[in-house]
């Protein structure tokens, strides 16, 4: 001992950092990458490496050479933004497209906003919708499965029904004539993109996320709620012409935008009532976009909609203070 | 068994409870001893003795200086060697006696035997007065006069004194080897305290981790028979031993902002106060020692030491083997609140809890990144704030916002930077900005008097 040292208190600290937290949540989406690697071969792997290079390489380019500031890369954040990406793309998506989808998650959805925890937007799920939206062909085409396990093709369960129900089918007949049933879906045997083929592999991810006290579970299971009630009421007044709740739960983005996109610290509210009126929002709007609207999917919609009005949620539902009304 | 604890916010840092094994010891007498005239809340102890005085143990050197403030007592035998101002541990000059040991002399009316004397004095004024005359003050770290805290201002009842024997502060456990080993003493205390706020009920508070110390107090209040005592087990949370979180974890109401525990029924007080209340009241004993912990990781010789108010830190710290070649922090008190030791020649004051050694390794703080908006620190706050918000108006200097946000509430109680991931230094910034509006806020209250 020559000198000491002399700082403000508190002299220690928790053993979380932002990396941490990230690693965490890169560990809970492993189940979720193995089991897309399962249903889809090693095409999946390579869509995964790519879009994590991209963001990875964009970020600390974007640091270095745009903002001159150090690398921030270190912060694995970049890391989730990819896998997430990659996790919303059917397989068989052009390399190139990826490219371009992780150059808007981090250039133009995070970087332009200044960076991790400054932007508006979950920058995967902009780079999603921006891909869906501009190559609309590329998105919504699921080719003939390559991995381990014989996968079924075509479109996704909630395209079938919404292109079917367009052809003056009901939902019923066109489950029938699908062959679907919840266990396929609950251990992925649907088509769709890498991250909606298992629920168990994403719900796995979630509990360890929650056990880790890394997310609370509010967000995600207000929006299971609302979704499974929605539809509960439309399915009870024709189940004809609107799906079932379990059907809802457990097909298109739901698991995957409930339990890792929603709950994207950065994006969601913080207060535990905040995120149940975010998480009721998501569910709702994302009904109301699967039953009514010209998309057959509305998890990333309705997430990014519910996006933009966090400052408004945080603002209206603030923690009560200690000894004030 | 209940498991209470409070209701917002609150971290679990490991409570590192290393020391616990050791017996409370003595610490042989430093050759000189140098006792700060303020060691409390309030306005600063006046000298009553002058150099080149005989001194004994016990003898009071200074009277209070207002109301609010305390008797202070030599608290060895000896001569007065210079009254002057001596380096504080942080490096500011404190006016102190100093004071050159001579035997261990005792001043006449105090009794030094280890008899325990249950008989409790019916008079109450003359209780509180003894407490005053016995310099103590709230020894759990706020070091407020405590025969102020007993004469509540009139139109407000006590309905329940609460000890405090959470120690939930990290690495301390001074209060838990008192509770184990002077229990009896403590339990008197308590039974003296709940008399004096009107025969109202006591809670002894002490968390689950102290398992020995809930079963031997509750095994003592049997044995000596006392009515309205009981022990609370509390879970174990940081800062259950803060005064308002305790208040709410025990009696289910929360002090507003800015308001006296009193104001919501409750007195609370520590464990060594409790003690010290004891030995004022029962034995004539003012407080000239205290115990303290002295502990950390890297500090091979734990201990719980029983020093004489005024022992330079640098002679407790020598007696154990000196400091640890890989500490490079010294802290007076807990991790969490303690303070930064910068000058180790500083005295102890009737307050000091704790020595804790610290590495690089364990306190060194890591470089802030971005804010994520995790909300943890919020999650963190015991007081229900937003730190995250505080921090920003607090750059932003916008006094008007801090105040509307409650700035002024924070117990700096180091949750929020605590479990702030990107180690932001949100205390640091919430601090200067808590003074700053403090500073406001009395500044209006001495223009709205100055009209009136």
């Amino acid at each position: 001992m020559s000198t000491l040292t002399v700082s403000p208190s508190p002299h220690i600290h928790s053993k979380d950092s932002t990396r941490s937290l990230m690693l965490d949540v890169v560990i809970a989406l492993i189940p979720a990458v193995i089991c897309s690697f399962v249903f889809y071969g090693w095409r999946e792997i390579l869509l995964m490496a790519v879009s994590v290079c991209s963001c990875v390489v964009l970020e600390w380019a974007i640091t270095k050479y745009m903002l001159g500031k150090s690398s921030t890369i270190g912060d694995l954040s970049a890391v989730v933004t990819g896998i997430l990406l990659a996790l919303n793309l059917p397989y068989s998506t052009p390399v190139w497209v990826v490219f371009i989808g992780a150059v808007v998650a981090i250039a133009v959805a995070k970087m332009t906003f200044g960076g991790l925890g400054q932007n508006i937007w979950n920058p995967a799920l902009v780079g999603r919708v921006f891909l869906l939206v501009s190559f609309p062909g590329y998105m919504t085409t699921w080719g003939a499965p390559q991995g381990v396990v014989d996968a079924v093709s075509g479109p996704t369960p909630l395209g079938a029904i919404q292109e079917g129900l367009a052809q003056g089918a009901s939902v019923s007949e066109i489950m029938a004539t699908r062959g679907y049933d919840y266990s396929q879906i609950l251990f992925a045997n649907l088509g769709g993109s890498a991250g909606e083929v298992c629920a168990l592999a994403l719900l796995a991810g979630f509990v360890y996320l929650c056990v880790r006290k890394v997310i609370k579970p509010w967000i995600t299971l207000s929006i299971f709620a609302t979704v499974a009630l929605t539809s509960l009421v439309f399915w009870g007044i024709n189940p004809e012409r609107f799906t079932d709740p379990a059907f809802n739960l457990l097909t298109g983005g739901l698991v995957l935008g409930a339990c890792f996109m929603a709950t994207d610290y950065v994006t969601s509210p913080m207060s535990v009532w905040g995120g149940v009126v975010f998480g009721v929002g998501i569910g709702f709007l994302t009904m109301m976009i699967r039953y009514f609207g010209s998309y057959p999917e509305g998890v990333s919609f309705a997430i990014l909609i519910m996006n933009s009005l966090v400052p408004l949620i945080n603002m209206a539902f603030k923690q009560k203070k200690f000894g004030r009304k | 068994m209940s498991k209470r604890t409070f209701s917002i916010g609150g971290v679990h840092p490991h409570d590192n409870k290393i020391s616990r094994e050791c017996a409370l010891e003595q610490l042989p007498l430093a050759p000189k001893v140098y006792i700060q005239l303020s060691q409390h809340i309030g306005a600063p102890a006046k000298p009553v003795v002058a150099v080149g005085d005989k001194v004994k143990v016990g003898q009071p050197i200074a009277e209070p200086g207002g109301f609010v403030s305390a008797f202070i007592h030599s608290s060895v035998s000896g001569t007065v060697k210079a009254i002057g101002p001596v380096k504080d541990l942080a490096g500011n000059s404190q006016m102190c006696v100093e004071i050159e040991v001579e035997g261990d002399e005792w001043a006449d009316g105090i009794d030094t035997t280890p008899t325990l004397v249950t008989e409790i004095p019916a008079d109450n004024k003359a209780i509180i007065e003894k407490i005053r005359l016995g310099g103590v003050v709230g020894l759990g770290g706020a070091t407020f006069p405590t025969h102020v805290k007993l004469s509540p201002p009139p139109g407000s009842t006590c309905e329940r004194v609460i000890i405090n024997g959470c120690e939930c502060e990290p690495y301390l456990t001074s209060d838990f080897r008192t509770l184990l080993e002077k229990g009896e003493q403590v339990v008197v205390g308590a039974a003296i305290l709940r008399q004096v706020m009107g025969n109202v009920p006591c809670t002894i508070a002490i968390e689950e981790n102290k398992p020995e110390a809930i079963a031997h107090i509750r095994e003592v209040i049997a044995r000596l028979g006392y009515q309205g005592i009981e022990v609370m087990s509390m879970k174990m949370r940081y800062p259950q031993g803060g005064e308002k979180q305790l208040i709410d974890a025990v009696m289910r109401r929360q002090v507003g902002s800015g308001a006296l525990p009193i104001s919501v029924g409750a007195v609370v007080q520590n464990v060594a106060t409790a003690l010290a209340v004891y030995e004022a009241v029962q034995k004539n004993k003012p407080v000239v020692d205290n115990s303290v912990t002295v502990t950390g990781e890297c500090f091979p010789r734990q201990a719980n030491l029983i020093v004489r108010v005024g022992t330079p830190l640098k002679y407790i710290i020598d007696y154990l083997g000196g400091v640890p070649a890989d500490a490079v922090k010294v802290i007076s008190g807990g991790p969490m609140m303690g303070r930064a030791v910068a000058n180790l020649d500083a005295p102890t004051l009737k307050g000091t809890s704790a020595l804790l050694f610290l590495t690089e390794k364990q306190t060194k703080r890591a470089p802030a990144s971005a804010c994520i908006r995790c909300g943890k620190c919020a999650d963190a706050c015991p007081m229900g704030l937003e730190p995250f918000l505080l921090n920003r108006l607090a750059k932003a200097s916008d006094m008007e916002a801090l105040e509307n946000n409650a700035v002024q509430d924070c117990i700096e109680c180091g949750c929020c930077l605590y479990s702030c991931p990107a180690n932001i230094p949100l205390l640091d910034n919430i601090r200067i900005a808590k003074g700053q509006v403090l500073g406001a806020i009395r500044a209006r209250a001495a223009a709205a008097q100055a009209k009136k």
